[in-house]
């Protein structure tokens, strides 16, 4: 199953519900997504669901990159745009641009969230041994939020923590 | 039979703790050794009553026991035979806790512990001994009244036709309901059943009093039912029958006698007629052994049998023998003779036997249930009607539609939207339960307490109808109890201060709620010592909380108090010292997204004040609009929505707009430059102004357009989110958008706050500082 | 098969009495006190009452005297459920016009025998 493909069908509005998808596992599957030119991937587990952008309900007095709120199912969360969160590429929303729904339910929280990128890439599948330590050089990202680099190809994947995107706007 | 009593255990467990809560409120307002109101008394009972018949019938034994004994003291005071001492009212009292802990125990599976139980008994027993007060009942419930007496009425009067329907009636019937029930049954057929049939004979002879039939009691019924049990014949004696002229259809003038040969005991056929003991004489004889061949009367052995002390037949006229025609089963020709076997009678006494499987502490499903208005389910079937007329609508459409249908689909999908909002409401408003439910636990505590402490405290309730979550609700019964505590025990002095400070012997606690801007506000209000800020702030130096030389304002200081570490009283006491601190109650508090405020005057009391976020609550609220925003105001604290007069606007202490509402300057916030959003229209002049009023002050918000009224499901932001200022939740309008709620109080405290640090002085009540300027 | 009102402001009492008599294959129809039930008896027309003696509103005893003085209820048989075995309790029930009783507690096989017994 291409993901890739999957989500360029993403209508503007639709939802693509990742349920019901047969994932070959071994190891670590990671949904990968752009940010301008860069490559990220959220472990995918915690992934909800892929939607189309649509404008959210506003905020008063939030940040920026805060975009506002929408229903999912009479639930509210929040919309982050990871791209003016990290300072990484160019915050436009075109019918490209998805929002990916992450939820971590355990014992210490409970939280959904809406992530704004450019556009969701691959399933990754990765073996233990290929996440491999971030150099301590510092990016935009808090340093720990970054759980580790995976090459693919020529490119380099980097591999962030759900729980840590998550509690990102918490005090 | 397949009814599994397990099923009623639920429902009887809340019941009972319902009905445990009546008591205690009905005990509570009780003066002892007063006569208190018999409507009381009666609700007090009450709640005993069906806790004992429900726990005996569904096999909670230890439970039917124990409530045995309170009914009985109850049942004395209900008569008047007693009057209820203080001691008689603190013991009932702790018979609802234990009563309370036995439910519970019964509910989470456990076994019941009778350590509390057994020594409430012994004080109950010694109470009911120790007083004149005659016993009232027998210790077993359970044994019903032997008595019988028999009475009969047939409907009609006549006699031929008495004799005849009720021989047919009787032959009929059993003899195809025995058939049926196939019981190995002695010689059943035989037709000259009456020597056949194993077991002694008895004579009944049966005079039912006229009035019998008034009480919906057929002889033939009992007929039957003796049928049931062995051979029987039948005799009936039509000379009390009288004229035509005076026969009455309601009265019954036929009596009977009748021969039973059957294995049963005199006690069995007694019991047949205990419904009729008091309306007939009747009078039951051993004529025969089942070995001897109708052997005629003996007398002794009648006699001896009428007399015997087991035949508790106090009342019933058993003594006045009816002139028995003949003891030989001679029977009239007319009354044929009913040969009905059954060896075990399927339906009588045979099940007396209580099934005593003292039911298993089966573990208790912990899922928890709700009571709900009736009101409430009621609209919920309407909304699934009218939601199961829009589907078979909307369905209808999708059978065949064409594109100039087009507006009855969007219709009927805006029409689905309606009804499924509507119905999401209303499922969410049977969550909501009155605050009752937290403060009824109140007045026993105070009680408590106040024996405890020997303090005098007076506890008054207000806002108890206020509605609240029952998620919320649940979790903020600790920390309510732990403040109420606190008053009583750090808040009220002891009498003799009081008086000494020139208060009233009686400390005053008080318990209000309401709700405020978004908020449940609970308050718990004493007249005590009040906090001394000095203490508080020594202490929290020497707990080392804050560092010496701070400069905090009193708000701040008394914020230290719930500080993790600290605690004022200087004897940790017994009654709010459990190791539970006022850290904690605080953090339960902002677990549920609340807050806690305090206020206090040295001297004249303190009140706390929890402030508790509506989530999961409905509001009612105006829609507006700024610019695409959509915002909610609670209906509640809007005071009018107005057309903005040019010249009743003022600009004042730079660039503040204040617009005079008849006395008052009502400052003008324009929400899109509060939020940072853009609006239509941004002058002033001509625009539309919703004035609210929140905290004592009021403030006009600037929008762009009033939209409808409706009522709202409030969401909180916190749960994904984080608290937001000036907005109290989110709530999804009709069309699935996500609107905000507006948190008045909040709002004009951000606007308030901010003007302060801009100005460097109070801007609350500009109204005052500018007047003259805007005259 | 009968139709049968069933009263008792005991819920549990009330749903266990319901069930047992809908086992039996009788009809029923509840109320939670006297005062209901006599609206539901007017509505309609009972084989037999099995009500409790202890209420809000309107006790038993009342409930049977007002049933009593109904043209429909002239001889329906109504029978008490109570806890109380004092003669006194009995005696004012019979006193009002009820058929019979049943002492709490009673299993289900009780409550259908005693039914039926005023069933014709």
């Amino acid at each position: 199953m291409d993901i890739q493909a999957l989500a360029e069908t993403v209508p503007v509005e639709g939802v693509v519900n990742l349920e019901g998808i047969d994932f070959v596992k071994n190891g670590d599957e990671y949904l990968t997504f752009c940010l301008g030119s860069e490559h990220y991937g959220v472990e995918i587990l915690s992934v909800k669901e892929i939607r189309g952008w649509e404008r959210p309900t506003l905020i008063p007095n939030s940040p920026d990159y805060v975009k506002g709120v929408i229903n999912i199912r009479g639930i509210i969360i929040p919309i982050i745009d990871l791209r003016m969160r990290f300072a990484v590429g160019d915050p436009t929303y075109s019918n490209t641009t998805v929002v990916i729904v992450l939820s971590l339910e355990n014992d210490s929280m409970n939280c959904m969230m809406g992530f704004v990128v450019d556009a969701v890439s691959d399933v990754l599948n990765v073996e233990d041994g290929d996440v491999k330590k971030a150099p301590n050089f510092g990016g935009t990202l808090p340093v720990d939020m970054v759980e580790g680099l995976v090459n693919v190809g020529d490119n380099v994947v980097t591999i962030i923590s759900t729980e840590q995107l998550l509690t990102l706007e918490d005090d | 039979m397949a009814i599994d009593l397990e099923q009623f255990h639920e429902v009887f467990f809340e019941e009972s703790l319902e009905g445990l809560d009546l008591m205690e409120q009905g005990l509570l307002a009780i003066n002892g050794g007063e006569q208190p109101d018999a409507e009381v008394i009666n609700t007090i009972f009450r709640a005993a009553h069906s806790i004992k018949g429900g726990s005996g019938t569904f096999g909670f034994t230890a439970i039917a026991n124990f409530t045995h004994v309170l009914e009985t003291l109850l049942d004395e005071a209900r008569d008047g035979t007693r009057i209820l001492s203080t001691e008689a009212v603190d013991l009932l009292l702790q018979s609802s806790d234990c009563l309370r802990a036995m439910v519970g125990s019964l509910q989470a599976g456990e076994p019941i512990d009778d350590s509390t139980s057994g020594p409430l008994v012994v004080a109950f027993e010694a109470m009911l001994a120790g007083d004149t007060v005659p016993a009232s009942e027998e210790a077993s419930t359970t044994v019903p009244d032997a008595a019988a007496i028999p009475s009969v009425d047939s409907g009609l009067s006549h006699n031929d036709i008495v004799e005849a329907s009720i021989n047919s009636l009787l032959g009929a019937d059993d003899e195809a309901s025995l058939n049926n029930d196939g019981t190995s049954g002695a010689g059943g057929s035989d037709e000259d059943g009456g020597s056949s049939g194993g077991g002694a004979e008895w004579k009944i002879s049966f005079q039912p009093d006229p009035e019998i039939l008034m009480t919906g009691n057929e002889p033939l019924r009992l007929f039957r039912e003796l049928a049931a049990m062995g051979a029987m014949r039948t005799e009936a004696h039509t000379q009390s029958i009288p004229d035509f002229d005076h026969l009455s259809a309601d009265e019954c003038f036929i009596s009977w006698t009748l021969w039973l040969t059957a294995d049963v005991s005199r006690d069995e056929i007694v019991e047949v007629f205990d419904w009729v003991v008091d309306e007939c004489k009747l009078e039951v004889e051993l004529v025969g052994d089942a070995s001897e061949e109708l052997s005629p009367v003996v007398a002794e052995e009648s006699a001896q049998a009428a007399e015997s002390p087991q035949e508790p037949a106090a009342s019933a006229p058993v003594s006045e023998p009816e002139p028995v025609p003949e003891p030989e089963p001679a029977p009239e020709p007319k009354a044929a003779p009913v040969a009905t076997p059954a060896a075990t009678t399927p339906a009588a006494p045979a099940t007396a036997k209580e099934s005593e499987k003292a039911a298993p502490a089966t573990p208790a499903s912990s899922s928890s249930s709700i009571r709900v208005g009736i009101d409430k389910v009621d609209s919920l079937i309407n909304l699934v009607g009218e939601l199961v007329i829009t589907q078979s609508m909307l369905s209808e459409l999708g059978n065949n539609f064409e594109m100039e249908k087009l507006d009855r689909l969007s219709n009927g999908l805006e029409q689905l939207l309606q009804n499924t909002k509507e119905l999401q409401e209303s499922v969410m408003r049977i969550r909501m339960l009155p605050i009752s439910f937290a403060f009824n636990r109140f007045p026993r505590m105070i009680r408590d307490l106040a024996q405890k402490t020997g303090k005098v405290v007076d506890l008054q309730l207000s806002g108890e109808q206020t509605e609240l979550d029952k998620t919320v609700m649940e979790q903020i019964g600790d920390p309510l109890v732990h403040l109420v505590r606190n008053a009583i025990d750090h808040g009220i002095e002891p009498a003799e201060e009081r008086l000494a400070n020139g208060k009233p012997e009686q400390g005053t606690i008080k318990l209000d709620a309401y709700h405020q801007g978004g908020n449940i506000v609970i308050e718990i209000r004493d007249d005590g010592r009040g906090i001394n800020p000095d203490v508080i702030l020594a202490k929290a130096i020497e707990k080392g909380i804050v560092s010496a030389g701070e400069d905090l304002p009193e708000s701040r200081i008394f914020d230290l108090i719930f500080e993790p570490g600290f605690s004022t009283a200087a004897v940790v006491s017994d009654i709010s010292g459990r190791g539970v601190g006022m850290d904690v109650v605080r953090r339960n508090i902002k677990s549920l997204g609340g807050r806690i405020e305090i206020q206090s005057k040295l001297g004249s009391g303190s009140t706390f004040k929890v402030y508790l976020p509506l989530t999961l609550a409905i509001v009612d609220g105006q829609l507006v609009r700024v610019g695409t925003e959509t915002y909610i105001v609670p209906l509640i604290s809007i005071v009018e929505s107005l057309q903005i007069k040019p010249e009743l606007v003022n600009r004042v202490s730079g660039d503040m707009a204040l617009y005079r509402l008849r006395d008052d300057n009502v400052p003008i916030i324009p929400i899109y430059r509060e939020f940072g959003i853009e609006a239509d229209n941004t002058v002033l002049e001509n625009g539309l102004l919703v004035v609210v009023e929140g905290e004592g002050q009021k403030i006009g918000l600037l929008v762009d357009d009033l939209l409808a009224q409706q009522q709202v499901v409030i969401k909180s932001l916190v749960s994904n989110y984080k608290r937001v200022e000036g907005v109290s939740g989110a709530t999804i309008l009709g069309d699935g958008s996500v609107s905000m709620i507006l948190d008045i109080a909040g709002l004009i405290r951000q606007v308030s706050e901010r003007s302060q640090k801009r100005r460097g002085r109070k801007s609350g009540g500009s109204g005052s500082n500018s007047q003259h300027q805007a005259a | 098969m009968a139709q049968i009102l069933v009263v008792d402001d005991s819920a549990s009492m009330r749903n266990m009495v319901t069930a047992t008599l809908q086992s039996a294959g009788h009809q029923v129809k509840d109320a939670g006190d006297g005062q209901a039930a006599l609206t539901i008896a007017k509505t309609g027309r009972f084989d037999a009452v099995v009500t409790d003696l202890n209420m809000p509103i309107m006790d038993g005893i009342e409930l049977v005297k007002n049933l009593r003085s109904l043209p429909n209820y002239k001889y329906t048989p109504i029978l008490l459920l109570t806890t109380e075995s004092s003669a006194d309790k009995k005696t004012q029930g019979k006193q009002a016009g009820a058929t019979g009783w049943l002492v709490k507690p009673f299993n289900p096989e009780k409550l259908l025998a005693t039914v039926d017994r005023v069933l014709s």
